[in-house]
């Protein structure tokens, strides 16, 4: 039972759900590497052609933003209103601009 | 509670009450992430105990057709325990302890599963009533505070409806074939059905957690509710099928706009529950069998992951 009492690896499982859209989080699973992960990846996440792609990557790589700096990181980009088309009122005449 | 505590559990609280998500690494107060641990493990075993009574007829299916629907059923189930298993580790408890917890009996899962399946109109009738039951629970689950656990149960409601679509017509085939097939419809449902309304937990009033998952937008509508809903969608289906619900009490109350049905045998569900059903011991046995059984598989894909690991740096050091 040794080898059992270990748990696998978690991966963190991204599937492209058709050609030309990006990858996107699926969820994750455990496997002893990355092409089993692969594998029960494709029989857990995509028993009914929710992908032409999968990525598999283990979770502990992923480096993620803390949600302590929230603020410091995402509240900048509020006020600046002016980046979005709709801050500039323009003549009816070139409304579709 | 120290200061801090208490005015993170009060923002927490606000965050909350507008809708918002709560995501793996927030901060949360200790009981949301207890109560969440709880509730997603036990979905999960449900999930994987939930094989245990249909497995029994994947070898005796009527045709090959219904074969190949129940196994792409239970091959489902299994795929939502592991979605559940994943979304309960987001929380900080292992895979092995939430195995462990089930199989040493330590947790619970939907006493539903402690009914034996004995013939197969019981197919019909757990797909119709049972997945039925459970789709009336999950869909607000879908919107529950918990990024996670909600996003696991977009996937499962998605899966779900066809396991109640394929029981229907299991016991539609049953209800319009010969009056043996009826007969066997009809005892499926006086055997599922009480069971099936048990599935909703017990009345509000004796519900003690009800309130404080509702604040945490976790649970949405209360067991009752749930309960009257799942009667009142039921019922004119079981009409449809030409088969009748055992309950003397049903009734149509034109006041309410609701059925009413008789009272629930609570004693019986506690019962189940501290396990003492028809199959607590065996599904629980053949649940401990299944997973000491595969264990030799679980060590072959370790060796032979090892053997790959060892086959690329070897061919990466001839490489270089």
């Amino acid at each position: 039972m040794s080898s059992t009492q270990n748990e696998w690896p978690l991966w963190e499982v991204f599937i492209r759900s058709r050609q030309g859209l990006g990858h996107k989080h699926a969820g994750s699973l455990h496997a002893p590497d990355a092409q089993m992960a692969i594998q029960n990846a494709r029989d857990v996440y995509t028993r009914r052609q929710e992908g032409v792609s999968i990525w598999v990557v283990p979770a502990e790589s992923i480096t993620a933003s803390s949600p302590d700096d929230k603020e410091v990181m995402f509240d900048p980009a509020n006020d600046k209103v002016y980046r979005h088309p709709t801050f500039y009122k323009l003549p009816d005449e070139v409304n579709n601009m | 509670m120290s200061e801090t505590d208490k005015n993170l559990e009060a923002r927490f609280e606000a965050y909350v009450a507008e809708e918002k998500k709560i995501e793996p690494k927030d901060w949360m107060p200790d009981s949301y992430r207890k109560t969440l641990i709880r509730q997603i493990s036990q979905h999960a075993h449900s999930e994987i105990v939930g094989m245990l009574p249909e497995g029994n007829w994947i070898s005796r299916a009527p045709s090959l057709k219904r074969k190949a629907i129940l196994l792409a059923k239970v091959q489902d189930e299994a795929g939502h325990g592991l979605y559940l298993y994943s979304a309960a580790e987001t929380l900080g408890v292992t895979r092995n302890q939430m195995l462990n917890d089930l199989h040493t009996g330590k947790a619970k899962y939907s006493s539903i599963f402690n009914y034996p399946t004995l013939t197969w109109a019981d197919m019909g009738a757990v797909g119709w009533l049972v997945d039925g039951a459970a789709i009336m629970n999950q869909v607000p689950l879908c919107k529950c505070s918990y990024g996670p656990y909600a996003r696991a149960m977009v996937r499962v409601c998605k899966e779900e409806s066809f396991h109640q679509r394929q029981g229907f017509q299991v016991m539609l085939n049953l209800a319009q074939g010969t009056d043996e097939q009826k007969d066997m419809a009809q005892d499926a449902l006086n055997r599922w059905w009480w069971p099936s309304l048990m599935m909703f937990g017990p009345n509000d009033a004796d519900s003690p957690h009800s309130a404080q998952s509702m604040k945490w937008n976790i649970k949405r509508f209360s067991n009752d509710e749930l309960r009257q809903r799942f009667v009142d969608m039921t019922v004119p289906q079981a009409e449809l099928l030409g088969l009748t619900i055992p309950d003397p009490d049903l009734k149509w109350n034109e006041e309410r706009g609701h059925y009413d049905f008789g009272e629930i045998q609570w004693e019986e569900f506690y019962n189940v529950i501290q396990g003492n059903g028809p199959c607590n011991k065996e599904r629980i046995a053949a649940r401990v069998k299944a997973h000491d059984e595969g264990a030799w598989v679980r060590e072959a894909a370790n060796a032979y992951a090892k053997k790959e690991n060892e086959k690329r740096s070897k061919s990466a050091t001839h490489a270089a």
